[in-house]
């Protein structure tokens, strides 16, 4: 240790913007490098990413490295860690920063091995320890029942945030920065995977992560069809179906309507739990809702630990209920 | 085809939240009475994943365990499903390792086991969570990886691996050898068997100690962090859920949506 400096964010781009996820982390970067006295630096990865460069310092970046490369269209592990190995070899950051995404999970423990050190996944809170000035990485553990906090001598920190724990800044396109473009110099035969195609399986209607309502359902649905209910109450509404894990596996609905540890993290301003015992699994995904409504016959369920409003019954009699009267109400 | 599986004791997730404890003295967490340990449910999962090959193409299936205190009958569980032999890295020495060196003690014994196509690890272990010692493994050994697999097939020395992604799949190939991550996406584990679990009944795992893999002890477990454990701590519960009622569940139901209204939720 060393002289390792400033703090660095993987800056994601998603559907030719920078993701949510980004602005998040350079939100929390800016935090970070304020109380180091540091810089922060964004890193931009793709087949053409260079035209958002000037979004990253506008959302906080001092700095933005835009390393672009037609072979880094799609994300391979083998190709995005050699442009980030070489990255840090050179930059040398003594934080770096991605989100806990498909990209994230894979590729910052990677790095991080390759670095002769460990990364931090799925962090929910980051701060730099007065005394120390090392990076205070708190992340759920146990499925979310219980919370750790790691530390690590080794440069760079290595840690991935989870979707919407930070906020970002406001958007100031007055900000001043320096971009910066750096070679990809990849060698084609290191890489030793091939993507053969993407298949999306994204339901119609509202986004799930985007939802401002989401009513979930879980094991106590029973099949199918009682999902067909969940999603009339999600339409009147205007919002997203999700699911707990036990649908999911039992092929009910999609996979891509998991919320929790492993799936989606959802923070709308309503979350409906419909017969979902809110297990810490299921919870890491909705917790940051602060208006939590569960339906459960189990008067002991995990989810009304966590809920505001809670009916103690059968859904199957309770929902459709609640759902015409809802009806009713929205009409008035 | 010889593959191995990677699979974790852990304390049982599906405990109910309830009797989840945590000593802060210690930072340790106490394992809830009566409970017995199990195989971290995405290990599962990877030894099915394993298993599927074997019954389409044949082969040989090695699980490798690192721990203390591992109840035969909880790791044995996947020779009962059908693997063929299991190692553990059993001693003092491996116990409250992180990512680092438990990954470096696995890379070790698989160095030793030596020959192998695939290699199979849930995507993360359902203690600490931390999803790095599949892609550590690879790392170490110079693999290629593929993570969060939901579908593996092989034909002509290479893998096919669905790779579960926010909004669906992907689909990629793979040269092997290769480390593969499972999720629970993949489907359900398979039951044991009776046959399997005679079987198992009689099959001694074969234990290595640091030496036995080539490796110092001050290499692995706790010795051997990179990451330091600062605190361990339970998040607090705040419980001020409002109860809604009615005379019946759907009066119970469209009282809820008043109180919704009332709260202006609606």
């Amino acid at each position: 240790m060393s002289q390792a400096k400033g703090v660095m964010v993987f800056a994601e781009v998603a559907e030719g913007k920078l993701a949510a996820i980004a602005t998040e982390l350079l939100g929390c970067g800016r935090r970070l490098a304020d109380d180091l006295g540091e810089e922060l630096s964004a890193v931009l990865v793709g087949s053409q990413v260079g035209a958002l460069a000037q979004e990253a310092i506008a959302f906080g970046a001092d700095r933005a490295y835009v390393i672009e490369d037609p072979l880094l269209g799609d994300y391979q592990t083998d190709s995005y860690l050699m442009v980030m190995e070489k990255v840090a070899r050179e930059l040398i950051p003594q934080i770096l920063l991605m989100g806990q995404t498909s990209i994230g999970r894979d590729l910052a423990p990677r790095l991080a091995f390759r670095l002769e050190t460990v990364a931090t996944l799925d962090c929910i809170e980051l701060a730099i320890d007065p005394e120390s000035r090392r990076l205070l990485q708190t992340k759920p553990v146990y499925g979310g029942n219980a919370q750790a906090i790691f530390t690590s001598q080794f440069d760079p920190q290595i840690a991935t945030v989870r979707a919407k724990a930070m906020s970002p800044l406001e958007r100031d396109s007055s900000r001043q920065g320096e971009v910066i473009r750096l070679e990809a110099d990849l060698d084609p035969q290191a890489i030793r995977t091939r993507v053969l195609e993407k298949v999306s399986e994204e339901v119609e209607g509202v986004r799930l992560e985007a939802a401002e309502v989401v009513v979930s359902g879980g094991r106590g649905i029973g099949g199918p069809e009682g999902f067909k209910q969940l999603e009339e109450l999600a339409r009147l509404l205007k919002g997203a179906v999700g699911a707990s894990r036990p649908p999911c596996d039992n092929g009910w609905v999609p996979d891509v309507l998991q919320v929790g540890l492993t799936g989606k993290v959802v923070t709308p301003e309503l979350y409906i739990a419909v017969a979902l015992s809110g297990s810490s699994q299921h919870m890491a995904g909705c917790s940051g809702c602060k208006n939590i409504v569960a339906i459960n016959k189990d008067p002991e369920a995990n989810i009304f630990r966590e809920a505001r409003f809670g009916v103690i019954g059968d859904w199957r009699k309770v929902l459709p209920a609640f759902t015409s009267k809802v009806k009713e109400l929205l009409a008035e | 085809m010889n593959m191995i599986v990677c699979i974790k004791q852990v304390i049982d997730p599906e405990a109910p939240p309830a009797s989840f404890k945590v000593d802060e003295a210690s930072n340790r967490v106490v394992p809830p009475p009566g409970v017995s340990p199990v195989i971290s449910p995405f290990d599962e999962n990877a030894v099915e994943a394993a298993l599927r090959l074997k019954d389409a193409y044949g082969g040989k299936i090695t699980v490798l365990s690192l721990g203390t205190g591992l109840l035969r009958e909880v790791v044995k569980k996947p020779l009962s499903m059908g693997a063929d032999e299991l190692i553990l890295l059993e001693d003092e020495a491996f116990a409250d390792g992180d990512s680092w060196s438990t990954a470096y003690a696995l890379a070790m014994a698989i160095k030793k086991i030596g020959d192998y196509d695939l290699i199979f690890c849930g995507r993360q272990a359902a203690d600490w969570d931390a999803g790095q010692v599949g892609s550590g493994i690879a790392e170490m050994l110079g693999l290629p990886s593929v993570t969060v697999a939901r579908k593996v097939d092989v034909s002509d020395g290479k893998a096919r691996v669905e790779r579960v992604v926010a909004d669906g799949y992907e689909v990629v190939e793979v040269s092997l050898p290769a480390l593969i991550t499972v999720s629970n996406e993949l489907g359900e584990p398979r039951y044991p068997t009776i046959k399997g679990i005679m079987a198992a009944k009689k099959m001694e795992p074969i234990v290595w100690k640091p030496a036995d893999i080539g490796v110092e002890p001050s290499q692995v477990g706790a010795a051997g962090r990179r990451a330091r454990l600062l605190k361990l701590f339970q998040p607090v519960h705040e419980g001020k859920c409002e109860f809604i009622e009615g005379e019946s569940p759907e009066e119970a139901g469209v009282n809820l949506a008043l109180k919704l209204r009332e709260a202006k939720l609606l």
